[in-house]
């Protein structure tokens, strides 16, 4: 298990205090204190941690957002923020001397402007909520995490959150294009806007994916998209996992960039097939699912063109979808393939790095030595057209020691995406869960550059500790380093 | 004034921690293209990384790129072009523009978020950008990022590098997403009667689903400057509308938008390459306009950020871009007056939202004047703060983006 910072003894002593002021703050049912009721924010989507916070605050306006931030900051209160709490690496695990920042309250959509084609909502909306709301007029919002009836876009803000789409259409930060913030200090600051790029450093493109540790966000604009006229689906089955990852390698060198491509191995198609009878074939090594998107004429001439790649590829089966109906029940066993193989083991952990595309084959040759070592099974589902790998290693809580063996092999798992050329995640975050696996990805250098960053937002240390870093740096000793060998730059102006 | 011209990443982290002790701020410069780019803020030395050069990695299939980071793009372009790939973000060609020869690298268009027509549906520079190593202002030579399209492992320091000018650290080898080059591409001309029509024209025909992959307003006097103005009709000016994709596919796309619009004059193959070059490039369609400014408003308020310069008495030139996202202006230096017009613009900006940026300018005029829109007071301690922490002696580019730092 990954430890957490310890708790500050001093803050844990003035608990009485701080629900007090904090209540003063947010009046109301604003702060929950009762073990009770604090029982439903003890985890997120990463459930083998679990800590009750020192209470929690719901705020409904920037303003109380600002004046709690600015209220933590003075009597050095950690902060974790928290939207729906689906994420599945622990970074909106509670911390037993922090408040737990729940953002459930900003929930309205505050404005759909067609001309420009955005939305500006609060971070509470849920991820499927913007692109429902905007449906009748020909757009949605392309990023399309699984979770996306729950997630919030607060969440997917702070986790650069992807879906099947995001090869073709991006992740959050392609396509979220302003935020308003609160920092530590209290400070409301806009970033990014309706109009394109913007002037000064891209703190929206840094603060996307920063995990809740720059600053809070308040509100966000989304870029839309007018709705494709029409999708179709290819199902497309392979003698072995070799073919399949060949196969797309040939797509994307013919040139098309599908609206979504994914492979499933044995394992998870037969528990998808159990669950959802879409009628995945059962005997094929790995099924590799094409959606094509656009218009008519266009989905229909790279629907050919697919298919023939396919059976250049050792394709032993492909069916293109004819209706919608169709399509969807090919999505709907890949959807549902979390919970599918939820239901044949007591507890899995799902994994997440990325690999170069084209070392699959020894990826998951490897990872099946792995399943003997450690003596537990893995399902592999995987965002092919961009080689995000979810293998769900299967173990039972239950038993004595699985959760630490599930652990170790996911990190083993990880360890081997780097080593292959790839990254510890490609969508669902460091936080806690990756945290110590930083240094196989990053050396010293490296990280304390990234808590630069980190300082120059929040040099108390205080929003979200515990997350991405393996070790917390100080800011102050981070600027003693600065300054030695010469002398402060522009000694002439302010020092904020 | 010393040039410094390291080989490799070593030799330029020896160089810049000697320079951090000593005080010595430097000019970064990659093939020199954009040197007049920026605030005009001379340093003690220049720092010219375009011996740091060569593809390191290239594999078409996964849709990465790496390279060091003086490697000349036409070098890149030329290596995409070979397997049908490409940069989707278009990055023009800002030469003429800015007064200068020297070959653009992939790092400098990295650093300057250098975007061309496609950023409308493709994104900027900082989109298709996914690791790099560099040396930060202490001389260490640090990495971030990663060589896959999909990562989220750390903060996205690509996002921060991007469009930092080099104030934040030397680039010295840079992973980026190529995409497939489209099969063909086609440019539908619509003739409209003002700036108003043709921005309501291009509203609505991005809100359709026919991927328009770039949009621009050509004024009458901009239009004759195009080197395919013969091609093109004549009237008070004309939307051009890019459609890119498998030929079925455009051409069924052309039928729908001339179905919705009305019919129009098409560009192919060269022609249409061509034109959005020159749109890219905007020194072509804006003469020789002295002082050129770039416009970011919110795209519906592009008419009226022009309606209120209309009525500051001075002849300008100017096109839109990016479907209203982007203006184009040019002025002659003796109508813009001391700050080459920079509060009147920023005045009207206040009113629609967005930014403004002093683009090519002389010397003096981008000393004295704010290049750059100014920030809200948290926000520039905050960049501040950001541009300490990666290069406390303030030697990498300092004033380049703002005086402060
Ligand atoms: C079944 C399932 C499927 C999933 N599928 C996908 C998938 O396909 N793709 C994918 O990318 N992810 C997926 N996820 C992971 C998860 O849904 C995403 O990471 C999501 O973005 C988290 O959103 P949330 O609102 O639940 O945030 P939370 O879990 O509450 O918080 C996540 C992080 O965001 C921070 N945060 C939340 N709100 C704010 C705010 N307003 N300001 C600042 N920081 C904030 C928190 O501190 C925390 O660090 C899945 C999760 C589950 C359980």
């Amino acid at each position: 298990m990954i430890r957490m910072p310890e708790p500050d003894q001093q803050v844990l002593a003035r608990r009485d205090d701080i629900i007090a002021a904090l209540r003063h703050i947010v009046p109301g049912e604003g702060v929950i204190a009762s073990e009770n009721e604090l029982r439903a924010f003890e985890c997120d989507g990463l459930t083998a941690y679990r800590q009750l916070p020192l209470a929690a605050v719901l705020p409904s306006t920037t303003a109380q957002v600002a004046e709690v931030l600015r209220y933590c900051k003075a009597n050095n209160v950690r902060i974790v923020p928290r939207g729906a709490g689906t994420s599945l690496s622990g970074g909106a695990l509670p911390l037993a001397d922090g408040i737990l920042l729940g953002m459930g309250k900003f929930k309205q959509i505050l404005e759909i402007d067609l001309p420009n084609r955005c939305a500006v909502v609060q971070p509470g909306v849920t991820n499927l909520g913007i692109s429902q709301a905007v449906r009748g007029q020909g757009l949605y919002y392309a990023p399309d995490p699984s979770s996306q009836i729950a997630c919030t876009i607060g969440g997917n803000v702070a986790e650069n959150s992807g879906g099947v789409h995001c090869l073709k259409y991006g992740l959050t930060t392609n396509n979220v294009i302003g935020v308003e913030i609160v920092t530590l200090d209290g400070e409301i600051i806009r970033l990014g806007g309706k109009h394109f790029d913007g002037p000064g450093y891209d703190l929206l493109g840094a603060l996307v994916g920063s995990e809740g540790m720059l600053g809070v966000v308040t509100e966000v604009t989304v870029r839309l998209l007018p709705i494709p006229p029409t999708a179709r689906a290819l199902m497309i089955g392979f003698p072995s996992i070799e073919d399949a990852g060949d196969c797309v390698a040939a797509v994307i060198a013919s040139g098309i960039i599908p609206g979504g491509m994914e492979i499933m191995d044995k394992l998870a198609t037969q528990a998808a097939e159990d669950f959802i009878h879409a009628g995945y074939p059962l005997d094929v090594a790995a099924l590799l699912i094409v959606e094509l998107d656009g218009c008519a004429a266009e989905v229909d001439h790279l629907v050919t063109k697919v298919e023939s790649i396919a059976t250049q590829h050792q394709a032993v089966n492909c069916r293109a979808s004819t209706s919608e109906e169709e399509r969807l029940l090919f999505w709907a066993g890949r959807k549902a393939a979390f919970p599918a193989v939820g239901r044949i083991s007591p507890d899995y952990y799902c994994m997440d790095g990325t690999i170069p595309r084209k070392r699959i084959a020894e990826v998951l040759r490897r990872m099946s030595e792995m399943e003997q070592t450690y003596g537990l099974r893995v399902a592999n589902v995987f965002h092919a057209g961009d080689g995000n790998l979810h293998p769900l290693i299967m173990y039972d809580g239950n038993q004595p020691g699985e959760l630490q063996r599930a652990e170790d092999f996911g990190a083993d798992i990880l360890r081997l995406c780097v080593e292959v050329g790839g990254v510890l995640t490609g969508e669902h975050g460091v936080g806690v869960e990756k945290r110590d696996l930083m240094p196989s990805m990053f050396n010293e250098t490296d990280l304390n550059q990234q808590q630069a960053l980190k300082c120059a937002f929040d040099d108390a240390g205080l929003l979200n500790p515990g997350k991405v870093f393996p070790q917390l740096c100080r800011c102050a000793e981070l600027g003693r380093m600065h300054i030695h060998g010469g002398k402060l730059p522009f000694p002439e102006l302010e020092r904020f | 004034m010393t040039h410094h011209q390291p080989g490799d990443a070593a030799e330029l982290s020896a160089i810049v921690s000697t320079a951090a002790a000593a005080g010595e701020t430097l000019s970064i410069t990659g093939g020199g293209s954009k040197r007049r780019l920026g605030r005009h803020a001379p340093t003690a030395s220049t720092l010219d990384l375009s011996r740091i050069t060569g593809i390191v990695d290239y594999e078409p299939a996964e849709l990465v790129l790496t390279a060091r980071a003086a490697t000349p793009l036409a070098e890149i372009e030329g290596l995409l072009a070979s397997q049908r790939q490409m940069l989707a973000f278009e990055p023009p060609d800002w030469r003429a523009l800015l007064g200068h020869t020297g070959a653009p690298t992939l790092g400098g268009v990295l650093a300057c978020n250098q975007s061309g027509p496609r950023r409308l549906k493709a994104g900027a520079a900082r989109d298709h950008f996914l690791g790099f190593s560099a040396v930060n202002g202490r001389g260490e030579i640090w990495k971030a990022g990663g060589r896959v399209v999909k990562n989220v492992t750390g903060y996205d320091m690509c996002k921060l590098q991007t469009g930092a000018f080099g104030t934040l650290s030397a680039l010295t080898e840079v992973t980026v997403k190529v995409m497939p080059r489209p099969e063909t591409a086609r440019t539908l001309l619509l003739p409209v009667t003002d700036a108003t029509a043709a921005l309501a024209l291009m509203s609505t025909a991005l809100n359709t689903p026919h991927e328009v992959s770039a949009a621009a307003y050509l004024p009458t006097a901009v239009l004759a400057r195009s080197r395919v103005s013969g091609a093109l009709p004549a009237g008070n000016g004309l939307v051009a509308l890019r459609l890119e994709g498998p030929a079925p596919s455009v051409a069924h796309r052309t039928d729908a938008l001339e179905a919705a619009f009305g019919t129009s004059a098409r560009l192919i193959d060269v022609d249409s390459s061509t034109l959005w070059a020159e749109i890219g490039a905007v020194r072509p369609l804006l003469d020789s306009a002295e002082i050129v400014w770039r416009l970011n408003p919110t795209p519906s308020k592009a008419v009226q950020l022009l309606h209120i310069l209309a009525a500051q008495p001075c002849d300008a030139s100017f096109f839109m871009d990016w479907g209203g996202g982007q203006i184009w202006i040019g002025l002659e230096a003796a109508q813009a007056g001391p700050d080459a017009k920079a509060s009147a613009i920023r005045a009207a900006l206040a009113q629609t939202g967005g930014h403004a940026t002093l683009f090519a300018a002389p010397d003096e005029l981008r000393a004295q004047t704010e290049v750059f829109e100014p920030l809200p007071p948290a926000h520039a301690a905050l960049s501040q703060r950001i541009k300490r922490n990666f290069d406390p002696l303030g030697i990498l580019n300092p004033r380049r983006i703002y005086k402060e730092f």
